[in-house]
């Protein structure tokens, strides 16, 4: 008995699961630079928001009783990258709401996998920050790197009673700057990532590392994130804001690898893509540097994910040799 | 710098998998029975004018064309008519076949002879009485091809050798072989055609081909029918669907075939190189296309390589004459692995236009499960006629041809691409075929409703 199907009869080796594997991998450097500057207890965060991101995956598909889908690892990659914008003490009863959140409210009950509108991790972080304020608005960092902001560290530490291998509750550069301060971590920590912030997003270098893994095997492309970082570096220039301060540190380069560049919550086409990223980057220099809050990234994601489809359709091209609809 | 990085359009290059490449085609024989359809071309075929128990010989013509755009169909060996009954084609049309079977003498009829070519007109009408249709796979009428509607003024010849369908290396072969002909035959087709300029367009893993054709060229250089554009010779990079008519055309001059076109819209023509090959031999010998040149390949092949068979031999026996196979063959292809047309039955006869024969095992012909749509964009970057396939996938689901004629849905030249590169394994083209049929009913129904009004 001979198959006949309808051609091509062949197809490249790329699947949903291998794109979401190199995701994966390329949050590994960020995973590993969080383990020392925030200690185990970050990697714990990350473990547990990935696993418990599959249960709730798997347990929604049971649910709905639709075809089991975490094998996509989608989930891990949305699990990840929540626990990637949270911050070391957050507990872990709020990171099984957030999972839930970003999983069952946000992807499942979408349709799943392609049919969620909003980025799940971002809407997840954005509704954890609503309601959760106090939770997840305490920063900390080990001891050991504590040292920038204040003016002799190992005084301090034992006047608190920590080591530098506690984790030590600091604010973030952004609320640092926001506050007008003056003891600003050096360009060189906040390139390490050496201060106070969520676990996944304080490592520029390590978040490099890793935008640079999803670029050269074409998992992503430079447009979203180019313009993105551009724009908003741009603003808070125009507006005399401490960029460097601004591109280093929160939750910039973080979204502008792994959000800005979500599939399905982005647009396809390549003008779409610069007006996402110089849309997210307006948004959050505005939020950032008017708002009240030192940090702006989520929401503007959020908030141009809402434009998604709207971009899709502005920007989708005429096909080659087509003419254009002349509407009667 | 790659492209890639850039995240600019890009092309497809699926493995090459040309292992026959290099190999000299094979003349196989001894066929004690063909069996041939008297519709193998697009548009209406024969009627037969032969009938049980005649005596036919190699190049006796076998049905009568029905209309202008049908092309005779003739003998491919001689012997005795043993039927003549319509059959279901595997495409799910119908055709007259005509089974031949062998008295193992391989008479030439005396029909074969050198046509007289004069003018244009004795010029088209011998490449119709040679059967041809375009060998590149389509199947389209060469004759009307080579017969563009009035008012178009054609100013160059597109001589297609790109062959960039993975496993296919017959093209490539051609050329090495029979460099003369082919040249000799674009000049031939490009003279009665008055058209004054050649370009010949190659991939650039075909640099053996390519430099076979550049000698020839070299060596036309005295012919009478030198045009006065001279010939050139593109060699282009290896990508899919290079070979595309409206993609070679664009690579090649950088014209644009308007949507629902004809390349004659673009001021060109493109033939096949194998077409135009087999044209020069058929006004040297006059002897009608009756035998095809074909690669045979696919993992369940013993032998794989480049034959010639005659039109009519079912693949079974061509599989068999050829060295056989060494599994269970799970799936059999008449043409490339991108875009060839899956056979239900080993015993389906050659046809003019095939190409290449694939005999895939299981594990080659495994089909991958569906999942959902990422909306990463592959699709749409490889897109050659930058169309959005994903949109036109979904728009086809939601039975929407509203939403598919705005997105240009007949602009797809079903190459298959998007499916391809699809990591969700989404029948992308495969849906995207029945969004062009809902869109033609739709304009029917309309035309209808407006006809009655």
């Amino acid at each position: 008995m001979l198959r006949v199907s309808a051609s091509p009869h062949i197809r490249d080796r790329v699947s949903t699961r291998s794109v979401m594997l190199h995701v994966i991998i390329a949050l590994v450097p960020v995973i590993i630079a969080s383990y020392f500057i925030f200690g185990w207890r970050a990697l714990m965060l990350f473990a547990v928001s990935a696993c418990s991101a599959v249960l709730f995956e798997a347990l929604s598909r049971i649910v709905m009783k639709r075809k089991q889908t975490v094998g996509d690892l989608s989930a891990v990659v949305t699990g990840l990258l929540l626990a990637a914008s949270l911050p070391a003490t957050c507990p872990v009863w709020v990171l099984l709401i957030g999972n839930f959140v970003a999983i069952v409210v946000v992807k499942q009950m979408f349709g799943g996998l392609g049919e969620n509108f909003a980025n799940p991790a971002v809407t997840a972080r954005i509704v954890l920050s609503v309601s959760f304020t106090a939770q997840i608005s305490t920063f900390s960092v080990l001891g050991r790197f504590i040292g920038s902001d204040l003016a002799s560290s190992s005084t301090y530490l034992e006047s608190i009673g920590k080591t530098t291998t506690d984790l030590v509750s600091s604010s973030t550069p952004l609320a640092i700057a926001a506050q007008g301060q003056p003891y600003l971590p050096s360009a060189l920590d906040l390139f390490f990532g050496r201060h106070a912030g969520c676990i996944g997003e304080t490592s520029v270098i390590a978040l490099l590392i890793g935008g640079l893994y999803l670029l050269m095997t074409g998992i992503i492309d430079v447009w979203a994130p180019l313009t993105f970082i551009g724009t908003t570096v741009l603003f808070t220039w125009a507006t005399g804001q401490d960029v460097l301060v601004h591109l280093l540190s929160g939750a910039l380069i973080l979204a502008a690898f792994f959000m800005v560049t979500d599939y399905v919550t982005t647009p396809t086409t390549i003008p779409g893509k610069i007006i996402f990223g110089i849309g997210a980057g307006l948004l959050t220099g505005l939020l950032r540097v008017f708002s009240a809050m030192p940090e702006g990234v989520s929401f503007a994601v959020l908030l141009m994910n809402i434009l998604t489809p709207h971009i899709e359709r502005w920007t989708t091209p005429l096909t080659i040799g087509g003419v254009k609809h002349v509407k009667s | 710098m790659k492209m890639k990085w850039l995240g600019l359009p890009r092309p497809i290059h699926p493995a090459d998998k040309k292992g026959t490449a290099g190999m000299a085609i094979k003349p196989l024989t001894g066929f004690s029975r063909v069996t041939i359809p008297l519709d193998m071309q697009v548009g209406p075929g024969c009627e037969a004018i032969v009938a049980k128990g005649d005596h036919v010989e190699i190049g006796d013509p076998l049905g009568h064309p029905i209309g202008p755009w049908s092309v005779p169909v003739h003998a491919s060996i001689s012997g005795t008519v043993e039927s003549v009954q319509d059959q279901i084609l595997s495409d799910g049309g119908h055709a007259e076949y005509v089974t031949i079977v062998s008295d193992d003498l391989n008479t030439i009829s005396e029909c074969v002879k050198a046509p007289v070519v004069t003018d244009r007109e004795s010029f088209l009408e011998a490449v119709r009485a040679s059967g041809v249709v375009g060998l590149g796979g389509a199947a389209f009428p060469t004759h009307i091809k080579l017969n563009p509607p009035p008012g178009k003024t054609i100013d160059t010849l597109i001589v297609n050798a790109a062959e960039c369908e993975p496993y296919i290396t017959v093209d490539n072969m051609v050329c090495v072989e029979g460099a003369d002909d082919c040249v000799a035959g674009a000049l031939a087709t490009a003279h009665w055609s008055g058209i004054d300029k050649i370009v010949i367009g190659l991939e650039d893993n075909k640099k053996d081909a390519a430099q076979a054709i550049r000698e020839a060229v070299g060596r036309a250089r005295q012919s009478e029918f030198w045009p006065s554009g001279g010939i050139d010779i593109k060699v282009l990079k290896t990508s899919y669907p290079t070979g595309a008519e409206k993609v070679l055309i664009r690579l090649i001059n950088g014209r644009i075939v308007p949507e629902g076109g004809l390349p004659a819209d673009a001021g060109v023509i493109v033939q096949n190189i194998m077409t135009l090959w087999f044209i020069a031999r058929y006004l040297r010998t006059g002897m009608p296309l009756v035998k095809k040149w074909i690669t045979l390949d696919g993992g369940a092949v013993k032998t794989p390589g480049n034959f010639e068979v005659p039109i009519g031999s079912t693949i079974e026996d061509v599989i068999e004459k050829a060295g056989g196979l060494k599994a269970d063959p799970s799936k059999i292809i008449m043409g490339g692995p991108m875009m060839g047309v899956a056979v239900d039955d080993i015993k389906r006869p050659i046809l003019k236009h095939n190409n290449a024969i694939l005999v895939l095992t299981e594990e080659e012909a495994a089909l991958p499960e569906e999942s959902a749509c990422i909306q990463c964009g592959r699709c749409f970057r490889a897109c050659p006629m930058r169309l959005m396939p994903a949109a036109l996938d979904k728009a086809t689901r939601a039975n929407n041809p509203a939403e598919l004629s705005e997105r240009h849905v007949l602009n797809c030249i079903e190459c298959g691409s998007c499916t391809y590169v699809c990591p969700a394994k989404r029948y992308l083209v495969q849906n995207i075929r029945n969004g062009k049929s809902l869109v033609r009913a739709a304009k029917a129904a309309a035309r209808e409703k407006g006809g009655k009004s």
